[in-house]
């Protein structure tokens, strides 16, 4: 009921109309008669943006949990290496990484024979996996940062009841770590996974056709500038609208103390 | 390897540099422009009125939302389609629009959303007593803001306001799709012509680390410096 109410206030009622003259105005007067003819195109541009967004956080993800865990609690010879691993994806830029990756290794792997006669070649010669293990490195890198503080946040009292119970480690980690930390690093992972999915557009740099690029196409194609752009912009718009309450929501599963 | 990074001609040092400076000269001033943007977005957040907030929670919304590489794309084009026929009907005719310049604006835009929610919540940090006995003694809006508001709040911000200059250095490397030739671009350029590809990305990354680390150094002594006659936060915590 408030909530409806606050978006029913005059100056507010006022400029949703505004909003939606231009958006009418937009519709009536700019060109859109390119839309049909991309529009297979577009869909599968934004199925392999949520494609890639979906393998490369979740394959994140996993690399961040050893990560962040070697660096909470883990000896020198972990701990280093994976805070030197995040400062160094942390302090370059991903487009940078993202080239690294594809040339460098694109160029590197044809000179050893055994790779090219393997079964994986096919799949080494197109561009996907470089994309998908510069975004992957890069979300484990930035996340890897997040759990660290996590893993640490976790009150040392539920430790300590775990082991009075006698929980193995592995449990102890699996039903009582684990789920805190991830509870208390849902709002910077959903921050974190805006910001992967606003990543994404940079793998069109290596010629991947996800929605980023069918929109340059467009450009390309029929010199139309700034409305496929505005399009584009709607589209990530929308993702990161979703995103956002599905994270939300997840949030809302564990009832916090105190609210 | 050290020939191809030399600084004279056969080499590509040199232009790994200069790439560096266009980086560093941009990121710079879209870091400036985006803490003005950001000061007066704070401002207008938490004292404008109710348009002018719903306004700024929209350019805030949007520009979080929205990739930046799409954002410099958009910018671009309708901020140099908006000067050109602004020059046109003023009778000069199309202008030429410095890469350097464009590069500013645009990044200093998707910084300004970025730096008014900090600067908004830092601001807000400040104990509300301090602010109202500058008012009660009738200091005007622009001293307060010089004498009370950004010293006080300068601690609170600097976290914050560091991520974002980090976040400026690295979105630099975003103009390199424009074609603006800043570091990133000049190392694939480098990198393409002689085929060292690791050679050059790993020399690039060292630099561009190098300016992270050491801005890092900088932005400590900062927060250390802001942070003066304050209790320690550890020792406060009790």
């Amino acid at each position: 009921m408030t909530g409806l109410r606050t978006w029913l206030l005059p100056h507010r009622i006022v400029m949703i109309a505004l909003f939606a003259a231009l958006v009418l105005w937009c519709a009536m007067t700019l060109r859109w008669d390119w839309i049909p003819k991309y529009t297979p195109l577009a869909i599968e541009g934004i199925w392999r943006t949520l494609w890639i967004l979906a393998v490369t956080t979740v394959l994140g993800f996993l690399l961040a949990v050893p990560l962040g865990l070697a660096q909470a609690i883990g000896p020198w010879y972990l701990s280093t290496p994976a805070r030197i691993f995040c400062t160094i994806i942390r302090g370059t830029p991903l487009l940078l990484q993202i080239w690294l990756i594809y040339y460098g290794l694109g160029s590197l792997f044809p000179q050893f024979p055994w790779i090219k006669d393997s079964s994986l070649w096919p799949y080494l010669r197109q561009a996907w996996p470089y994309a998908v293990l510069a975004l992957t490195l890069s979300y484990a890198g930035y996340e890897g940062e997040v759990m660290r503080g996590a893993f640490a946040g976790v009150p040392r009292g539920q430790l300590e009841a775990a082991e009075a119970f006698g929980m193995p480690r592995f449990t102890k980690f699996r039903r009582i770590w684990l789920p805190q930390a991830i509870q208390s690093a849902l709002p910077t992972l959903g921050g974190e996974t805006i910001l992967q999915l606003k990543a994404t557009p940079l793998v069109a740099t290596i010629a991947i056709v996800e929605i980023y690029a069918v929109s340059s196409r467009v450009r390309q194609d029929t010199f139309i500038v700034y409305e496929p752009l505005l399009l584009l912009a709607v589209v990530y718009l929308v993702i990161a609208g979703l995103l956002a309450f599905a994270f939300r929501k997840l949030e809302e599963r564990v009832p916090a103390k105190g609210h | 390897m050290i020939e191809l990074l030399s600084l004279s001609p056969p080499g590509w040092g040199g232009n790994l540099l200069r790439g560096l400076m266009n980086s560093l000269q941009i990121a710079l001033g879209a870091y400036g422009l985006g803490l003005l943007i950001g000061l007066a977005g704070a401002y207008g957040k938490l004292y404008g009125g109710p348009i002018l907030r719903d306004l700024l929670a929209v350019y805030t919304t949007v520009v979080r939302a929205v990739p930046e590489l799409v954002l410099i794309l958009i910018l671009y084009y309708v901020g140099t389609d908006l000067i050109n026929k602004a020059s046109e009907a003023m009778g000069y005719g199309t202008v030429e629009i410095s890469g350097v310049a464009a590069g500013i604006a645009v990044l200093g835009v998707v910084q300004g959303a970025y730096s008014t929610e900090i600067l908004r919540g830092a601001i807000k940090a400040i104990p509300i007593g301090q602010i109202e006995a500058a008012r009660a003694f009738g200091m005007p809006p622009l001293l307060l803001l010089r004498r009370v508001t950004i010293p006080a709040m300068m601690a609170f911000a600097i976290p914050g306001l560091a991520n974002l200059w980090l976040i400026a250095t690295k979105d630099t490397a975003l103009l390199a799709v424009v074609g603006f030739s800043e570091l990133t671009l000049e190392t694939r350029q480098a990198a393409s012509s002689t085929r060292a590809y690791f050679t050059f990305f790993l020399a690039a990354g060292a630099l561009y680390l190098m300016v992270t680390l050491l801005s890092g150094r900088v932005f400590a002594r900062l927060e250390v410096w802001a942070r003066r006659g304050q209790p320690s936060l550890r020792k406060a915590g009790g």
